[in-house]
């Protein structure tokens, strides 16, 4: 009953919060706008909030949630589109529906595909919500409980998962987790303030990486190239068929599947680090597990979309919840919303086990605000069904040169500094490679994430034990080894030993296959390289210092002998072996890798010498006109476009673009400076 | 103790005199300058979730409808290396190219470094020119089984005790708290890492940390609903600083007692010689005149006059009182000579100080701000 008289009026104070037109207008534009960005193959969550983040300052805390929830949420609905419409996976949360829904699609039926998607979308994100609600009330007493002993093993148990994102070959994913945190740990040491791989001559590495860039990064950077080298429109023209109303029946008449995998989506989705890489390939294992008729399976059977496009909404109410609770990001694009989060007004909510405390209406809200996006994004998404699917025919070409002036904006926000854009390219260059020879981005960026906590929980829950230890035997063993603690531990133990079992069916973002040796091992000679260069830097902190060394070298170490092994494994297999995977050789790319970069990288130069706004000027003009081969009148008004959206942006939000050589010799007028 | 007190308040009387001069020198010369269509940008070298972002943000709408031509004035925040970026970038600005359009915004963790002659410190506070100065104070406080063991001020039954409390780093405005509880013989472990002082209250929320300080806003904010659950007991104030520069009662908080008060009552805390002058002398740094608002270098007196005359407005309004004390808490605006007494009396601290409080980071946490 204490629950109650608590739950209840902090549900109706969300309720409240929700129900006013300005709320749900922004609700709506969040919408949008992450359908917008979920029907571009590989911009998924992550990439959408990026974009976001620069809005979120001082803006009223229930306004910008409703805009973040609104895309996150819409996000695994939108995304169906490019999976059944172009058989590229969305996102990676909706992998799994490729497999019969573009089979769907060239056999004609792409409305009757996407309308069982929606529903069973609909119905995932509704589960999810509910599922949230409820599991507030019954987690509340527990996490307020949480204190740093907790909180370090919640983040080792998301680090845990690491073991099953890594795909086929489990070394190279905890390498790539490894070289995560070890960029994580670049800059300041929190906790005696010594330098790692950072001098004070380049100011910019002191404070460390921004997650805005890395996200962008790792994830968007290398998706955006990868189409751009294919150089064709995202999807060729094809009808969308009738018998929307057969995919709603579709759905009902399987609506026991539905149900099902919206717990699966919402459990894993509950497991910091599994994120959306795998929840769809769960749903859709159990799909086929739970069919008498295995034999339509990849030719276009509609459980095989209905399982998958429940699970992947349902895990975001999922995700919510270590992400409100404990302050651990459930997935990439939770890791941004918890930043996010920060800056919305004046900074009064902090995610977390505080926020159960002091915000229970605003936690509320996220989850009303969430069922609500699930049932807008659904109806928007099909009444633009038959507009979305034309805009897929457009040739990514031009689409490209858009993204990449958004997506430099997104990250000259986070530090306001020309090194932000060279920061985003040689960390783009680093996920570019890391697709191509199949190491796990999504470890990596849980890497990154979970760096800095896992340090600082470390290094506190030391100190704070040790004090209680000099107290008493028994005090320090009830400080560590709490009941929260021992459940924890058994978990992840569990975990690590399903997962790593688990992991060599699970291809986290698709079969690649192998090429020949020499690339691969390039690649991670360098990773070596780099992970020597930062174990040698952070072992020399002098020991006074000590708290800033332990965790780098500690992580370094166990990266360097997962890549030693994996090194002695490569001069032992054949080249077909899954190690030496290498994406070039399968991709049907017409332009190659470094001239594409080389577009990017002249952007990146020429900002530096006259500025963005110039350099973006020129860049537009001549990507169009050379690289997409459209008219000079066509490149001029696209250029023109595009020059005055950026400009508008960023007038609205009161921002600068990086400046140059040039603006330290000549005063421009804005938006030039 | 009476001596250095004595000494100390004819220093501050000199300055005050010296800044008198400079300030009534620069009104008459002045005619103000007019900004109207204008945006003045005011950098803030934090984040926007600090104390210094709502102290700013604060400020900012009132300063644009009193300021002459009511200019949009912008709030821009500039984060990184804990201030010392935007600092470095101020220092880089002049006057000529803003005029009077770029203020910006400093704070005790922009001082701190400063004084302590860290590395990362390119920035020279002489070279601005200050237009408000606004103070704050800070409360220390402990849960209540602790607080039982003092002896009404006397502080010495804490001393056996072992105290958790979550810093944000020596080097910091932590250095304060953390040299006060020495002085008073209390054996204070503090453990690194967290982002904000909020962190720190949360730890001592889940009874990890025993021991902790928030200044006044946070305090009466998150603490004050402890107090009255009776999960936490405040223990002092830092105090705040009369004309004459002496320590005395926090208006914010008149019935509590001061930490120079229970250092008196405690034995072995002694209120004069070099740790008392150096404790005083970053208190007086960081805390009476915490958040600072400069023009950059070279600006011109009319400049600076518009500025001061803008801030008096403010500080006149009728309702100034009322929104203020939510927000800011009760503590001095100053402006014109006082705010040039403040900055003197925040940035000169004595090298005997500044010595002594270098030696005992070095000795006691292992910090060292030299290159």
């Amino acid at each position: 009953m204490d629950v109650l008289s608590i739950a209840l009026p902090a549900l109706s104070d969300a309720a409240g919060l929700i129900l006013q037109p300005i709320v749900l207008g922004y609700l709506v534009l969040g919408v949008v706008m992450g359908l917008c960005i979920g029907v571009f193959p590989g911009l998924g969550g992550i990439a959408g909030l990026s974009l976001l983040l620069p809005f979120m300052f001082g803006m009223d805390p229930v306004l910008g949630l409703a805009l973040m929830i609104g895309m996150v949420a819409v996000v695994p609905t939108s995304d169906t589109f490019a999976s059944v419409l172009m058989g590229i996976p969305g996102s990676s949360a909706s992998q799994a529906t490729v497999l019969d829904g573009f089979p769907m699609a060239k056999k004609g039926q792409a409305a009757r595909a996407l309308s069982a998607a929606f529903a069973s979308s609909l119905f995932g994100g509704l589960v999810g919500a509910g599922f949230l609600t409820l599991f507030i009330l019954v987690a509340r007493p527990i996490v307020l409980e949480f204190r740093t002993p907790e909180l370090l093993m919640i983040t080792i148990f998301g680090l845990s998962m690491v073991g099953i994102l890594a795909g086929r070959v489990a070394l190279k994913g905890i390498a790539a987790a490894g070289l995560g945190m070890m960029i994580g740990t670049i800059g300041e040491g929190d906790s005696a303030g010594e330098l790692r791989m950072a001098t004070y001559d380049m100011p910019y590495l002191v404070d460390g990486l921004k997650l805005v860039i890395v996200g962008l990064g790792i994830f968007a950077i290398p998706e955006i190239i990868a189409l751009l080298r294919q150089d064709r429109a995202i999807s060729d023209r094809k009808p969308l068929g009738g018998g929307w109303l057969s995919g709603v029946k579709d759905w009902f008449n399987n609506i026991w599947l539905s149900v099902r995998c919206s717990i699966i989506g919402v459990v894993v989705g509950v497991i910091p680090g599994l994120g959306g890489s795998v929840v769809d390939w769960i749903a859709y294992g159990h799909s086929v597990q739970t069919t008498k008729d295995k034999s339509k399976f990849g030719s276009g059977e509609v459980r095989g979309v209905i399982g998958p496009e429940s699970s992947n909404n349902a895990k975001e109410g999922g995700g919510l919840v270590p992400t409100l609770l404990f302050g651990i990001p459930g997935s990439g694009s939770m890791a941004i919303f918890i930043g996010a989060i920060a800056l919305l007004g004046s900074g009064n909510i902090e995610v977390g086990p505080s926020m159960l405390k002091n915000n229970l209406d605003i936690t509320y809200a996220i989850v009303w605000l969430l069922a609500l996006a699930n049932v807008v994004g659904t109806l928007i998404c099909i009444a633009a069904s038959g507009g979305i699917a034309r805009l897929t025919t457009i040739p990514f070409s031009l689409l490209a040169p858009f993204l990449f002036m958004i997506i430099a904006f997104a990250a000259f926000q986070s530090g306001q500094d020309i090194m932000d854009l060279v920061a985003l390219f040689a960390i783009g260059l680093l996920g570019i490679l890391m697709r191509r020879f199949d190491w796990s981005r999504p470890a990596f960026l849980i890497g990154f994430v979970l760096s800095n906590p896992a340090e600082t929980y470390a290094n506190q829950a030391v100190q704070i034990a040790a004090s209680r230890f000099r107290r008493g035997m028994e005090e320090g063993l009830d400080y560590i080894f709490s009941p929260i603690v021992i459940v924890l531990i058994i978990i992840t133990v569990i975990s690590v030993v399903v997962g790593l079992r688990q992991a060599k069916t699970i291809m986290a973002e698709g079969k690649v296959n192998s090429g020949g040796k020499r690339a691969p091992l390039i690649f991670l000679l360098a990773v070596l390289a780099y992970l020597l260069v930062a174990y040698t830097n952070a072992a020399m902190i002098p020991d006074y210092a000590k708290a800033d060394r332990v965790f780098p070298t500690f992580v370094a170490g166990v990266s360097i002998v997962a890549c030693v092994v994996l090194l002695i494994q490569m001069m032992l297999r054949p080249e077909t072996h899954p190690l030496f995977a290498d994406r070039e050789a399968e991709e049907d790319s017409r332009h190659g890798l470094w001239s594409t970069l080389a577009w990017f990288a002249g952007l990146l130069i020429l900002t530096s010498l006259v500025g963005f706004i110039l350099a973006l000027t020129v860049f537009l003009l001549l990507f169009i006109r050379l690289r997409a081969g459209r008219s000079w009148g066509f490149a001029a008004a696209y250029t023109a476009v595009g020059i005055a959206f950026i400009c508008f942006m960023a007038g609205l939000l009161n921002r600068d673009f990086p400046a140059g050589l040039l603006q330290s010799y000549v005063d421009l007028p804005w938006p030039l400076t | 103790m009476k001596l250095t007190e004595t000494a100390r308040s004819v220093g501050f009387g000199l300055v005050a005199a010296a800044a008198a001069t400079y300030a009534t020198s620069a009104t008459a010369g002045g005619h103000g300058i007019d900004l109207s269509g204008k945006t003045v940008e005011w950098v803030i070298p934090f984040s926007e979730t600090g104390g210094s972002a709502k102290w700013a943000n604060f400020y900012a709408p009132l300063l644009s409808e009193a300021l002459p031509g009511q200019p949009t004035v912008v709030v821009k925040f500039m984060p990184g290396a804990g201030s010392t970026k935007g600092a470095n970038w101020f220092q880089e600005q002049s006057f000529d190219d803003s005029e009077g359009t770029l203020i910006f915004g400093s704070s005790g963790s922009t001082q701190f470094p400063y004084l302590l002659g860290d590395p990362r410190v390119r920035y020279e506070y002489n070279d601005w020119n200050v237009v408000l100065a606004s103070g704050t104070g800070g409360v220390a406080y402990l849960p209540p089984d602790l607080a039982g063991k003092m002896d009404g001020l006397d502080a010495s039954g804490l001393q056996g005790e072992d105290f958790i409390y979550g810093s944000q780093g020596a080097t910091r405005l932590d250095l304060v708290p953390l040299l006060a509880w020495e002085m008073l013989g209390l054996q204070v472990e503090p453990v690194f890492g967290i982002k904000g002082r909020g962190d720190g209250r949360l730890m001592f929320e889940r009874g990890e940390a025993n021991i902790d300080y928030q200044t006044s806003s946070s305090y009466l904010k998150g603490v004050t609903p402890l107090v009255e659950d009776g999960t936490a007991v405040p223990m002092m104030s830092w105090g705040a600083l009369d004309a004459d520069g002496n320590i005395v009662r926090d208006p914010t908080f008149p019935d509590m007692p001061t930490f120079k008060e229970v250092c008196e009552a405690t034995p072995g805390c002694e209120t004069s010689g070099e740790q008392w002058d150096a404790w005083k002398a970053f208190f007086v740094a960081g805390f009476p005149a915490q958040k600072m608002v400069f023009l950059p270098a070279g600006a011109s007196n009319d400049a600076i006059v518009t500025y001061t005359a803008a801030f008096e407005a403010v500080k006149a309004r009728a309702d100034f009182a009322e929104i203020s004390a939510g927000r800011l808490g009760v503590y001095p605006q100053m402006t014109g000579d006082e705010a040039t007494g403040a900055l003197s009396s925040a940035t000169n601290v004595p090298q005997a100080a500044k010595d002594f409080v270098t030696g005992w980071l070095a000795d006691r946490y292992g910090v060292t701000l030299s290159n």
